[in-house]
C-alpha cells in the first residue's frame, strides 16, 4: 500500500484514491511531418522498463483529479518524490546519492529487469557496496 | 461566451412542480430507525443549491466575493463558509470549487456570476440535480466514517473546516467537518442509496437516528 503525497491536495492520501498512468515524461516529436517510422514507434508504443529509479505519471482520481509525476524506485517501490506536471524530477537514477543509498542500478543503457546484465564492473561494485 | 447570460436555463420550472429528494426511494424502503440512545443521527439537506465553478483563483475570488460575501478558500482542502453557515465554498482542486447555497438560490448566482465575470474564461456549471448533502452527527459519528472513509478522520488530521474528496465505501464522496460534532457528506444522486443504506448499516451497532 502506496501512502502518497500529492503535490496539489499538498497533503498524503492512500493509494485507493490513485491510479497510475504509465512513463512520464514523453515527449512529442516536435516535427512530425518530418519524423520517421522508428521515431513514431518509439514515441507510441516504446516504454522504459528500469530496474530502480523510474518516473511515472500518476492522477489523484478521487479527489483533485490532477495528474502529477513520481519518482519511484522500482525495486524497493519507495516513492522519492512527488512533483507537478511540467516539472522536472529533482531525484534521477544519476543522483548519486541515491545510487548509494538505494543500490540503484542505473536505468540508462536498456538494463531491463529480465535477463539483466551489469553494463560494467564498476557499477555492480558500486551497487554492492 | 459572456454573452450567455441573456439565455440562462432556470433549471426550476415554473409553477413550483412536486420535488422529490435523491433520497426519497430509500425512504420508502428502509423503515425509518429511531433507537432511544442513538449514537449516530443521520439527517439530509436535500434539495440544495450546488454550482461547480471552474477557472483561475484571481478572477474568481473576486467575482465570488462581490456576489456572496465570501472570498474562495485559498488553501487546498478547505471550507470557507458566510456566518450563517447556509453558503459555503470548497477547495475541490487548483482550479474547482464547490459552492453549496439555500436551495433555490443557484440560477440567480449563477447569473449574477456570470454578469460579474464578463468576459473571464471560467465556467460554471449547477450541479444540484447531480448530488446531495447527507450530515451525520452524534457520539459514533466518527467511528461510522473511521470505517468507511479510506481517509484520516481524526481531529489533528480533519480539523474543523476541512473538505476532502475521498473514497466512501465503495463510491465517493466530498466530506466536510462543520462542527466538532457534525459532519456533512456530499454524495452523487446516483449513489445517494447506496450510501444511505451503508450508513444505515455501518451505524446499526451504535444505535440510529433517521428523519
Amino acid at each position: 500500500m502506496f501512502y502518497i503525497h500529492c503535490p496539489y491536495c499538498q497533503e498524503y492520501r492512500e493509494e485507493e484514491e490513485f491510479h497510475p498512468r504509465g512513463e512520464a515524461h514523453l515527449m512529442r516529436p516536435k516535427d512530425p511531418d518530418n519524423t520517421t517510422d522508428e521515431e513514431w514507434g518509439d514515441y507510441l508504443f516504446f516504454r522504459k522498463n528500469p530496474r530502480g529509479v523510474h518516473h511515472e505519471m500518476w492522477v489523484h482520481s478521487v479527489g483533485c483529479r490532477k495528474f502529477f509525476n513520481i519518482t519511484r524506485n522500482t525495486v524497493t517501490y519507495e516513492i522519492l518524490e512527488t512533483y507537478r506536471m511540467g516539472e522536472q524530477p529533482s531525484i534521477t537514477a544519476e543522483t548519486e546519492k541515491v545510487r548509494k543509498e538505494q543500490g540503484v542500478q542505473t536505468a540508462d543503457g536498456g538494463w531491463q529487469t529480465i535477463g539483466a546484465q551489469p553494463e560494467s564492473k564498476a557499477l555492480n561494485e558500486e551497487t554492492s557496496s | 461566451m459572456s454573452n450567455v447570460s441573456a439565455k440562462q436555463f432556470d433549471t426550476v420550472p415554473a409553477g413550483n412542480p412536486a420535488v422529490e429528494s435523491p433520497l426519497c426511494w430509500s425512504y420508502q424502503q428502509q423503515k425509518t430507525a429511531n433507537s432511544a440512545n442513538a449514537g449516530v443521527v443521520l439527517r439530509e439537506k436535500a434539495l440544495l443549491g450546488h454550482v461547480v465553478l471552474r477557472g483561475g483563483a484571481i478572477v474568481l475570488d473576486e467575482a465570488v466575493r462581490q456576489v456572496l460575501g465570501i472570498s474562495l478558500p485559498a488553501k487546498p482542502n478547505t471550507v470557507e463558509r458566510d456566518e450563517a453557515g447556509e453558503r459555503s465554498i470548497q477547495w475541490i482542486s487548483p482550479d474547482e470549487w464547490l459552492v453549496i447555497v439555500p436551495g433555490g438560490e443557484e440560477c440567480a448566482l449563477e447569473r449574477s456570476l456570470r454578469e460579474t465575470l464578463g468576459d473571464a474564461h471560467v465556467s460554471i456549471v449547477n450541479v444540484s440535480g447531480g448530488q446531495t448533502v447527507l450530515t451525520l452527527a452524534g457520539d459514533n459519528a466518527r467511528e461510522v466514517l473511521m470505517k468507511t472513509v479510506s481517509f484520516d478522520v481524526h481531529p489533528h488530521a480533519f480539523p474543523v473546516g476541512k473538505g476532502v474528496t475521498t473514497i466512501f465505501a465503495k463510491a465517493t464522496v466530498v466530506l466536510r467537518r462543520t462542527s466538532e460534532t457534525e459532519w456533512e457528506l456530499v454524495v452523487r444522486r446516483s449513489f445517494a442509496d447506496y450510501c444511505y443504506r451503508w450508513l444505515l448499516d455501518a451505524s446499526a451497532e451504535y444505535g440510529i437516528d433517521t428523519q
